[in-house]
């Protein structure tokens, strides 16, 4: 009894540190884009180090969180749902970290009057996956609100949509090379990614929500 | 010779714990929230505790509604009450032990031409009827109100679980005991008014009388039962059949659980008699039923989807089918018990045997002559005739039965003895 008690508390504990590095992870991207945007170089590269930093600690907690898990038989009927959600958060932030990644190895040419459009579709993407962690805390501790934050995924992702469909409609339409507006339409879908991500693991968590309300 | 009698009984024991524990356990066990090993352990001692404190009002009633009162007549209702269950079970109804116990002891009366207290029957049958659709207004009550307070509560999904986990262990206890108290009736029920147990004291802890004994021995049966058998049968309810979260588990035991000690505590009987409010019948009913009857309640406040209704209707067939098979096969098991095994299975009741005791004396002294006689005659037959003496035990042995067998059915069917014995041996 005494050892169950000790381990649901350790638990508790690596599920909301594992949420918080992929949510801090999360900001990091979007200012490290932001970084990017503004040529401040030198920012950008420890945010590049500080997302991969978010990324390998919570692979790490992940695999602790699983090993916990099944070696004590704890939440048996729901384990294989909740490894499947920390599974798919964490494809969020590895998202992250090559999107960053993308722009300082291909140093993609920005036109100045598309850095607003590129720092809103980031935003946009960043809150979808905000809101999707916010959804999976109340997942594991008030279910009643897990609704209200998927809606607001669903949002935010449709919005980044807009957005990106927006952003490469003004890419298309100015006089560059095409190879230049193939490549910067390139990094807008990863840009948007995280909102796709975001969307899938919310249409995963609806049903796990579902399955856990008794 | 006591625990030859007893196996019959023991024999059921073991198959209540074998099958009824899974309806404790069962999906704490097959979702494995509890180890199999914690369960049994949990389940033994408190099916024993159960069924040594609490398991006496049951089997009062039971006393009601048929006293058998001589060993070998409880062995053989006990053992027909198991050869029904074996039969309902191959033909694929539900069946309870407590509808066939009953079923052979209304045989017992019947062969034994004691009447039935129909008051005593209604009640027990009505019990029966009511024991799911109570299971099943209570594990409604509890659903609802265990989903109020899940989904409006913070509690993280891992402290909930190990709440659970503890739930499952205070109310599979709870659960156990009831079972023991409620069902010891179906097990040892019918040997408590033959029991040659005496009651026996212990300083300072109390007495312990000859049927707490009897309860003690059939306790022990159920939880052996646990121990060696229930384990599949456990897995399989727990992971194959019904598909419930550990919470829907614990409201669905709960409830069983519940109507288990309804029908099976004296305390409250005593509680609700003190204070102006009808008594509950002790009356020992279907554990399995009970959790049907609370899975039903649930699924009709989930909205009556998944409901196999043709199942309610074969355990309405099982309350007609399972006593009126039990009764006709302990008739004719007593028949044969009594007949061919040349069993005592009904004690003569105590006016009868004053009457008797009256009238015997010249009896005994004519039959002691006329044995004598024979007895004489049958030596100086066999000094005659070596070769025949097996022969001539047997064909011995086989009138005794004859004549025994024809005197009953005639006892029965109320003729006139002398004339259809005469008429039986002169065919002869």
């Amino acid at each position: 009894m005494a050892l169950i008690q000790s381990l649901t508390k350790l638990l508790i504990a690596r599920i909301d540190e594992y949420l918080d590095a992929i949510s801090e992870g999360m900001i990091v991207f979007q200012k490290g884009l932001q970084n990017y945007l503004d040529n401040k170089t030198d920012e950008f590269e420890e945010r590049i180090a500080l997302v991969d930093q978010y990324e390998s600690r919570a692979d790490k907690l992940r695999r602790e969180i699983e090993n916990q898990l099944y070696s004590h038989s704890l939440i048996p009927e729901m384990r294989g749902d909740v490894l499947g959600l920390l599974e798919h958060l964490d494809d969020i932030i590895d998202v992250a970290k090559e999107t960053l990644t993308q722009f300082s190895i291909e140093v993609p040419d920005i036109p100045m009057e598309l850095t607003e459009d590129f720092a809103s579709l980031g935003n946009s993407s960043v809150q979808a996956g905000q809101e999707l962690v916010s959804a999976s805390r109340a997942f594991f501790r008030e279910l009643s609100r897990v609704k209200d934050h998927i809606h607001k995924v669903y949002f935010f992702e449709k919005e980044t949509d807009r957005i990106a469909t927006t952003l490469r409609m003004k890419i298309f339409r100015r006089d560059m090379k095409l190879s230049r507006k193939m490549h910067l339409r390139d990094v807008a879908v990863n840009v948007a990614k995280i909102s796709d991500e975001a969307e899938n693991v919310a249409d995963r968590l609806s049903i796990y929500t579902i399955k856990r309300s008794i | 010779m006591l625990l030859f009698f007893l196996s019959s009984g023991l024999f059921l024991g073991w198959s209540l714990g074998a099958n009824d524990a899974a309806n404790v356990f069962g999906t704490a066990v097959g979702s494995r929230m509890i180890k199999f090993k914690t369960a049994a352990i949990i389940c033994g001692v408190f099916v024993i505790l159960g069924a040594v404190i609490g398991g006496s009002g049951t089997s009062e009633t039971l006393g009601k509604l048929g006293s058998v009162n001589e060993l070998g007549g409880a062995f053989t209702v006990a053992l027909s009450a198991a050869v029904a269950i074996f039969v309902m079970v191959r033909i694929k109804l539900p069946v309870s032990t407590s509808q066939a116990i009953v079923g052979a002891i209304i045989g017992w009366n019947f062969f034994a031409h004691r009447s039935t207290d129909i008051t005593i029957l209604t009640q027990i049958v009505g019990t029966w009827v009511i024991c799911p659709i109570l299971a099943g207004v209570i594990a409604a009550f509890l659903y609802i109100i265990v989903r109020f307070v899940v989904n409006r509560s913070s509690l993280h999904l891992l402290r909930q679980d190990q709440f659970t986990r503890y739930g499952l262990i205070i109310v599979g206890a709870f659960g156990a005991y009831s079972l023991g108290a409620n069902n010891i009736a179906n097990v040892v029920g019918v040997f408590v008014p033959s029991s040659p147990l005496h009651s026996f004291a212990f300083p300072l802890i109390g007495t312990f009388s000859g049927t707490q004994q009897l309860f003690l021995l059939g306790g022990i049966s159920i939880a052996v039962g646990v121990a060696t058998y229930s384990k599949g049968v456990m897995e399989t309810v727990g992971s194959n059949v019904v598909k419930l979260t550990p919470l829907a588990a614990l409201i669905v035991v709960m409830a069983e659980a519940t109507v288990l000690f309804v029908f099976a505590s004296k305390g409250l009987n005593a509680f609700l008699t003190a204070h102006g409010l009808p008594p509950v019948p002790l009356v020992p009913i279907s554990s399995s039923q009970a959790a049907i009857g609370a899975l039903v309640g649930i699924g009709l406040v989930r909205g009556g989807k998944g409901i196999h209704y043709s199942l309610l209707g074969k355990i309405s067939l099982g309350w007609i089918a399972t006593p009126i098979l039990a009764s006709i096969i302990t008739f004719f098991a007593l028949f044969f018990m009594q007949n061919v095994f040349n069993q005592t299975v009904i004690a003569p009741d105590k006016a009868t045997v004053e009457i008797q005791l009256q009238k015997k004396e010249p009896l005994i002294e004519t039959s002691a002559k006329t044995d004598l006689h024979s007895k004489k005659k049958l030596n100086s037959y066999i000094r005659q005739h070596p070769g025949c003496t097996a022969f001539e035990k047997s064909s011995s042995q086989v009138r005794h039965i004859l004549t025994n067998s024809i005197d009953h059915l005639m006892d029965i069917k109320g003729f006139d003895k002398k004339t259809i014995r005469s008429g039986f041996l002169y065919l002869l």
